[in-house]
């Protein structure tokens, strides 16, 4: 009796145990889960900065004429090949053809046009309308090429053309883009649960090589704690850029995941006020810049993930220049130079610190470095809205630290205004000539002069480039390993 | 009884007009702008003056206190600044979780808590009533997000019978909803049984203390029927003011449950409002929040002369 009993309860274990699993496998096939930190406030990525927009839209739902790929190179889209005239100034796009918008709308040069002088009117919203700042005209002289003619020579604008703030959006549903999202894209939008998570399914008309998973759902967990539990449980089977670096251990030795440490675009920096008494003395940059431990930083406030930087470019660019041995950590060399400076009682300087854990665990820690070369802080926390009014518009700070997550951005130091308050003729000078070049191994060229320079002017003390801490199933195969543009492309995802 | 009502209600008018006045002036003195906040580091001067404008922000402060207050009074909450949508959307959305989750919670809490107190109380100072006690200790002193954690490694990952967060939403279907409802209840509920089974438990000892309880008995009722219809009737009016200012509480102060369990309720959107500077979505909240909590410290009000006959006709204290 009892023999039969136990053996009946483990058949019946088995058998649950069996279809239990048949029937996970079956449901998780074509259907990924991915989660991110921060909802997206909504789903237009041609009127908002938010990086969670084209976290979730970007390539999945919207593309635009040119897009960027997993390396950070661009390929086209829905333009199926470009000419540039000699002089750089006419851009010839040739349209894909049999593209349609998901609400089944073709699309034709008019919708290009549309889009782009969307971007650049007067009253537009788009964030980043300096992308196309050099664009003196969009044409469209048949259904099928697009004209844009610029002001000056713009050698970047086939990176900028791919962005996410430059899309192509219809004119009839541009309006209501913000919630109910029409792209071209191999996934179409299905629904937003506001505060939860944005469904989307394949675009079974897509013009290119369709999506393998039917359906995509991003789900949004910003606490730390919580998207452990969530991934731990299986309610989840992909986080992009997990928040909590300290958790990763914890996936490492568990067998049903894979933990990918990839780069992001993110130059984290302690950004110094240029202009500001002691810290406009070059002597006392370059004395900052020796004062701090990058490694002890990356360790102690990252968890040992992220790469040293010595200038403000990607160390995954082909153009980056390794300039980390420039100002080596050297505590004694921070302090002859504050006392050549005419610093050699010390100095004190305030340190403002956003939300974000490499600003507040790396403030912790760099403040103490600083110390130590009789640099004294005075630390204050700030939320973004108030470090966008007071440090990066106001320009009232000595010290912050932020990571700039925008690829390609170096060109921020060549800015009439900006917050570092860095006004370099030369530096302006190296950036008009980049814009004015086309040609790549002479741009790579320009690139490496601009980092030099902002490394010997120690314009800022440049810390790490930040990391993406992926964690997902080991089963799922496709997601990307860096984000060279702030992007989760689900195209070719799928399960193993 | 009318004019009970009708001074409850001036009350009310009065209350939110200063709500009002100082939720605005509170949001003007806040650092930070909103247009900034949208658009990022790279927008440019003449893109965050079209926004503004788009919003509405350029307009001086009066006429912005007063374009808003008119909008309260037509039931017209205006526009999320974030989310393009109505306001009233945003909260409908958000309702449809917070208040379910805050009653499931409200009545968990109220069916654990006053048999616990009620036997505390009759059992004074026996095994029972030292249970009862611990429990509610316990029950104060963990706190709740730690309780949750628990509750989510025990039932999400490692049995796997619930969910470990998010919320399903009401047209996933009834079931998959409450899944999703029940690990957070639980977690709400069980602090605020610890409070309400204390106050039920000294308010019940309080009147079986009363000379009427004790004539109910000298007229040869049980000590269960003079327990029960007698001593817990009238001890209910502490017990229903703590569950009046708990549902208050449930509605929109659990902002820390709501992060650990991922839920997109109004604690969080009104958290979230306030990080992204939506300020048209803060001041609704807020003005929507004061209104609840007045409105449902009138019903208790209401409910006072429902259990207490004698406070029927008073028109004294109230």
């Amino acid at each position: 009796m009892t023999r039969s009993l136990a053996r009946g309860i483990l058949a019946g274990a088995i058998a649950c145990g069996l279809l239990g699993f048949g029937a996970v496998q079956a449901a998780a096939k074509d259907s990924l889960t991915l989660a991110m930190p921060l909802e997206p406030p909504h789903l237009d990525p041609t009127a908002g900065a938010a990086a969670a927009i084209d976290e979730v839209v970007y390539a999945n739902i919207f593309e635009g004429l040119t897009r960027i790929d997993s390396s950070g190179t661009v390929q086209p889209a829905l333009a199926e090949s470009w000419s540039v005239s000699g002089d750089g100034l006419t851009y010839t796009f040739a349209l894909r053809s049999g593209v349609t918008f998901h609400d089944g709308t073709g699309l034709d040069s008019g919708d290009v046009k549309f889009s782009l002088d969307r971007a650049m009117a007067e009253d537009s919203t788009n964030a980043q309308k300096g992308l196309f700042g050099a664009i003196a005209e969009v044409a469209a002289p048949d259904a099928g090429t697009v004209v844009i003619t610029l002001k000056q020579p713009a050698g970047n604008l086939l990176f900028n053309l791919g962005w996410g703030d430059a899309v192509i959006v219809a004119p009839e549903s541009a309006g209501t883009n913000k919630s109910q999202p029409v792209g071209t894209g191999p996934f179409a939008f299905e629904r937003w649960v506001k505060g939860d998570r944005v469904e989307m399914v394949r675009n079974d008309s897509y013009w290119g090589r369709p999506a393998k998973l039917a359906k995509a759902t991003i789900k949004i967990i910003p606490d730390p704690a919580a998207a452990t539990a969530a991934m731990l449980a299986g309610d989840i089977d992909a986080y992009a850029n997990f928040p909590a670096p300290e958790a990763l251990a914890q996936f490492e030795a568990d067998p049903r995941f894979k933990v990918v440490i990839g780069s992001t675009e993110g130059e984290t920096i302690l950004a110094i006020n240029n202009a500001r008494g002691p810290l406009s003395d070059l002597r006392v940059r370059r004395a900052l810049s020796h004062a701090v431990d990058r490694q002890a930083v990356i360790d102690g406030a990252m968890f040992g993930y992220g790469t040293p930087i010595g200038t403000h470019f990607a160390p995954h660019h082909p153009a980056y220049v390794d300039l980390t041995a420039s100002y080596a950590y050297d505590p004694a060399k921070a302090k002859a130079l504050l006392a050549e400076a005419g610093y050699a009682e010390g100095l004190k300087l305030s340190l403002k610190l956003p939300p974000p854990s490499y600003a507040r665990r790396g403030g912790e820690i760099i403040a103490a470095q600083l110390a130590a070369v009789g640099v004294e802080t005075e630390i204050s926390q700030v939320e973004w809205a108030q470090w966008l009014e007071q440090v990066f518009r106001g320009t009232d700070y000595d010290l912050t630290i932020v990571s700039h997550t925008e690829p390609m951005d170096i060109g921020i130091y060549g800015r009439e205004t900006y917050y570092f308050n860095y006004q370099d003729a030369d530096f302006k000078a190296l950036m008009a000539k980049l814009n004015a070049t086309v040609d790549e191994g002479a741009r790579y060229g320009l690139l490496a002069d601009a980092q030099k320079k902002l490394s010997d002017d120690a314009v800022n003390v440049f810390l790490f480039q930040l990391a993406k801490h992926g964690v997902w199933n080991k089963d799922v195969i496709g997601l990307w390993e860096n984000s060279p543009v702030q992007a989760n492309d689900l195209t070719a995802v799928y399960w193993q | 009884m009318a004019l009970f009502v009708l001074q409850r209600l001036a009350a009310l008018v009065v209350t939110l007009l200063v709500a009002s006045l100082v939720v605005f002036l509170v949001m003007e003195v806040l650092p930070g702008d909103p247009a900034a906040i949208m658009l990022g580091v790279n927008a440019r001067e003449d893109t965050l003056a079209a926004l503004r404008a788009e919003m509405g922000l350029d307009k001086p402060a009066l006429e912005r206190y007063l374009i808003w207050v008119g909008g309260l009074l037509t039931g017209d909450l205006g526009r999320s600044y974030t989310y393009g949508v109505t306001v009233w959307e945003l909260v409908g959305e958000r309702i449809g979780l917070s208040l379910p989750l805050a009653l499931i919670a409200i009545v968990l809490s109220t069916a654990l808590a006053i048999p616990l107190g009620v036997l505390a109380a009759a059992k004074r100072n026996k095994a029972a009533d030292v249970g009862v006690m611990g429990f509610t200790q316990l029950g104060i002193a963990i706190p709740n997000f730690w309780f949750a954690m628990l509750l989510i490694l025990l039932f999400a990952v490692y049995w796997r019978v619930l969910p470990a967060g998010g919320f399903a939403g009401w047209d996933a279907g009834f079931w998959p909803a409450l899944q999703t409802l029940l690990l957070p209840a639980v977690a709400l509920a069980l602090p605020q049984a610890a409070i309400l089974a204390r106050v039920t438990r000294s308010s019940v000892l309080e009147t079986l203390g009363e000379d009427y309880v004790r004539t109910a008995r000298a007229k040869g009722l049980s000590r269960r029927a003079a327990l029960w219809r007698h001593a817990v009737r009238n001890a209910l009016i502490p017990v229903v003011t703590i569950m009046g200012l708990q549902f208050s509480f449930l509605l929109a102060g659990t902002i820390i449950i709501e992060n650990v369990f991922y839920l997109p309720g109004l604690g969080r959107l009104i958290f979230q409002a306030i990080a992204q500077r939506d300020l048209i979505v803060v001041k609704d909240l807020v003005i929507l929040l004061a209104a609840s909590v007045v409105v449902v410290n009138f019903l208790v009000d209401l409910l006072y002369a429902v259990l207490d006959p004698r406070l029927r006709g008073a028109r004294h204290g109230l």
